[in-house]
């Protein structure tokens, strides 16, 4: 008994990392579920969700209660084991890879892995198995359209995201998350300043990756009713929604890692920007009296206590990041509590970028998203990563400097970008020409 | 397990299919097929290399009905049909039936006719606006369309109470007066409306996505426009320029200055085009018709029991869909011995299937957005 009690010690806090992990994803998943329909609602002139909980901030509970006592319907024609694990393949790739994040300079999951970005990118890149094979079990066209798409769109922008990530390494000199955020520590400088358009490259791809719009077609829901998660229904279904909102928050804090420097404040060199540091502590003291006001205006007595609730709940939030700043004892956590705050205040912000895009813009057709990443995207960002490679050469072989060299690279880079863009532009016009003409020459192109 | 592909669709000759072609089906129960349309696709990965409508699922007899309901007991059923633009139905029927009777509405009816029909084109078109956009994955637009749709819906609800299925005219003319302040209403509505529309034109007109999404998309040229009997937007977006407002003028149309906008390539974005165009158009009659609208009867002399003498006649106006006909056939007694309505979304419905072919898959639901079809009026 005794060894087996010293066999597991070493696994003990890793354990209780994960289980907090598997705990908390969902409610945060579930949570930026109701800030996107807040912020869809906002922009679409309404108020969205008002009805559970004062301004719906229990409706994500309701949502997901709803969802486990759902009836599960398996279809009859349907490969009841494929069908039956497919959304648990993706959902664990989601989870898993959150095991090597670094939320701060002192929590991360697992541990600080060498290869940590080489972990988070290709688990996270397993759940594309779930969808597939999920399509697939459903036996209907829509669900394996769905994948299809899926499946393409993965791969052709993962290429993309993995060359803008590789321009980020190169900066870095290390595949270790803790090591990448302390080498923008020392240089003073996020890589999004660096290379600007790596991280624009993985702002897109990231996008196309998580299948959200503007590139949501592996579940448009005016084509394919809703992709490879037509047939699914109840927990299934939304073991599949948890994977794409836990995958929103993976890419997001591999962007905030890699490109805005994780948990550091902005400027964490500059001294006299110290005011920064009372950011996060005001912040959440505003939103707690901004739920005080509300209380009087709510209706129910149940939900002017909830508020108020709310409110203290910010408050003491408030209280502990303050607390380092004022309280001697406390200071040595600075670091640990602010890094959790600024690391979530820059995933929530690239969260924000992704639900923006879903609101403003049409999305792309199937064969438009592939010339989009491969005509564009994987070229750009092989020559970004070129360029870069050689400004790091000049830099460390010729002394140059590191701003004359990089900006000279990344000029060169967009150069070649917007000559991209304007061969794509003649490319469509000498189509659009053909297409005129055989249209004019009466022929019919598309006859049975 | 038997195979799906074969099976779902006996009645499809499946041994001509390549491997690669699959067929699959779109609808009645599908969320941008506008209603219950039902469409087979065949396609060859995402391409499309035929198709089928199927239509049906809504037909409620209405042609059938009418031969057992007096002229008047009729009217409210023309509502129904195309029910997102009922009183351009309502205009439609009373005018035929006025033309049976050989009588004319005042003056004063017809101005008020025209201005609450051409509300109700505005009303239409924004509907369309918005499900095309979200049915190409833009969602906001949509939201801004109902917003503007919404205060359409309150002038038309203050009029003659009703919201959707309004029954705003009667036989010879109106059955209520204009409320105090309706050209009040309709001009601070026309005021908003300018700047409203230039800023969807914002999200949408100048959007590269939308341009790649609709552009070269859905072709229809103008010799098979007109050969399948295409009319309203989607005729003149071929380049013809047929408005029955300034063809045969009904209504009152023909007092007031507007312009018929046409495009040129025949394409989903020429349609669109066209359509914001008139909405613009719209909201220009508005403006001139409120500003004098006459005095005097609303009512022409129509007796209790309408007896038509014996006598057919045809009498089409430009609905917001194109052009929307009945054919009334009377044998003088107090019910019509048949009506027959020519609907603008069925007739425009032909042309689908040469404008998906060759298309992808998120084309088709492109396309039947931009057909601006309703069901009601296609099954009837």
């Amino acid at each position: 008994m005794h060894g087996f009690i010293e066999f597991f010690r070493p696994h003990v806090l890793p354990l209780i990392y994960a289980l907090v992990i598997v705990a908390v994803l969902p409610l945060l998943a579930g949570y930026i579920v109701l800030v996107e329909r807040k912020v869809m609602a906002d922009m679409q002139a309404r108020l969205g969700p008002m009805r559970v909980g004062p301004h719906g901030l229990l409706q994500p509970i309701a949502d997901a209660l709803k969802l486990l006592i759902k009836e599960d319907i398996i279809p009859e024609m349907a490969d009841q084991w494929i069908f039956w694990i497919a959304p648990l393949i993706s959902v664990t790739a989601a989870m898993l890879s959150m095991a090597a994040l670094a939320f701060g300079p002192a929590f991360q999951v697992a541990r600080d892995i060498n290869v940590g970005i080489l972990f988070v990118v290709g688990v996270s890149a397993l759940g594309i198995f779930g969808i597939v094979l999920g399509g697939w079990a459903s036996n209907s066209h829509y669900s394996l359209l769905g994948a299809l798409r899926s499946a393409a769109q993965l791969v052709s922008y993962e290429t993309a995201a993995g060359m803008a990530l590789v321009s980020g390494l190169l900066l870095a000199r290390t595949l270790s998350i803790r090591g990448i955020v302390e080498m923008q520590h020392a240089q003073g400088v996020w890589f999004v300043f660096l290379t600007p358009i790596a991280f624009f490259i993985y702002l897109v791809a990231s996008i196309a990756e998580t299948n959200r719009a503007p590139f949501d077609l592996p579940e448009a829901e005016s084509e394919l009713v809703a992709g490879y998660m037509t047939e699914f229904s109840g927990f299934r279904w939304s073991l599949y929604f948890l994977a794409e909102y836990a995958n929103m928050v993976v890419v997001a804090s591999v962007a905030t890692t890699l490109f805005l420097g994780g948990w550091l404040r902005p400027f964490p060199n500059v001294a006299w920007l110290w005011p920064l540091d009372h950011v996060p502590a005001l912040l959440m003291l505003l939103i707690a009296g901004y739920c005080f006001i509300r209380i009087p205006k709510q209706p129910v007595r149940i939900q002017q206590q909830f508020i108020a609730v709310v409110g203290l709940l910010c408050l003491l939030v408030a209280a502990v990041l303050a607390a380092p700043l004022f309280v001697g004892p406390a200071r040595p956590f600075m670091a640990a509590i602010h890094g959790g705050f600024w690391f979530m205040a820059k995933v929530f912000f690239y969260i924000y970028i992704f639900m923006w895009l879903r609101f403003t813009l049409p999305r792309y057709r199937f064969d438009q998203l592939m010339k989009l990443g491969w005509h564009f995207l994987i070229p750009v960002s092989v020559v970004n990563v070129m360029g870069l490679g050689l400004a790091l050469a000049l830099h460390w072989e010729k002394q140059w400097g590191l701003a004359p060299a990089l900006s000279l690279t990344t000029a060169a880079t967009l150069a070649v970008a917007l000559w991209l863009l304007w061969a794509q532009r003649e490319r469509d016009r000498s189509d659009m020409e053909a297409q005129e003409e055989r249209r004019s020459q009466g022929s019919t192109v598309h006859a049975r | 397990m038997p195979d799906a592909r074969t099976s779902a669709f006996p009645n499809v000759e499946t041994s001509i299919l390549g491997a690669d072609e699959i067929i699959i089906n779109m609808g009645p129960q599908h969320p941008s097929t506008h209603g219950v349309l039902r469409v087979k696709l065949k396609l060859d990965g995402e391409r499309v290399t035929g198709s089928e409508c199927i239509i049906g699922y809504l037909h409620r007899g209405v042609e059938k009905i009418a031969e057992h309901r007096t002229y008047q007991q009729f009217a409210p059923y023309v509502d129904r049909m195309d029910y997102v633009a009922a009183v351009s139905n309502g205009l439609g029927y009373c005018e035929a039936v006025e033309k049976l009777l050989n009588v004319e509405a005042p003056l004063r009816a017809r101005v008020i006719r025209t201005i609450l029909t051409e509300l109700q084109r505005i009303a239409s078109h924004l509907l369309w606006l918005g499900t095309h956009a979200l049915d190409i994955g833009a969602l906001t637009p949509l939201f801004y369309c109902f917003r503007e749709r919404e205060e359409i819906l309150k002038i038309l609800e203050k009029y003659c109470g009703a919201r959707l299925t309004t029954h705003a005219f009667r036989i010879g003319g109106l059955q209520y007066e204009a409320y105090d302040t309706l050209e009040h209403d309709v001009e601070r509505f026309c005021k908003d409306f300018a700047s409203k529309i230039e800023e969807y034109g914002t999200l949408l007109t100048e959007n590269r996505i939308w341009l790649g999404r609709t552009k070269g998309i859905g072709v229809l040229s103008a010799k098979d426009a007109i050969d399948m009997g295409a009319s309203g937007p989607v005729l003149r977006a071929s380049g013809v320029k047929w408005d029955i407002r300034k063809a045969a003028p009904y209504a009152a149309y023909d007092q007031y200055k507007f312009e018929i906008p046409v495009g040129k390539n025949g394409d989903t974005y020429d349609r669109y085009v066209v359509r914001m165009e008139e909405m613009r158009q719209s909201r220009l009659i508005c403006l001139q018709a409120i500003e004098n609208i006459p005095t005097g009867p609303i009512m022409a002399k129509v007796g209790k029991v309408l007896k038509p003498p014996p006598g057919e006649v045809y009498h089409a106006i430009e609905a917001p869909k194109g052009e929307l006909g009945y054919y009334l056939v009377s044998d003088g007694t107090v019910q019509p011995y048949r009506v027959r309505i020519r609907p603008p979304s069925f007739v425009n419905l032909q042309a689908f299937d040469k404008m998906v072919r060759g298309h992808m898959v998120a084309d088709v639901v492109a396309i039947i957005g931009t057909l601006d079809i309703v069901l009601g009026e296609v099954d009837r």
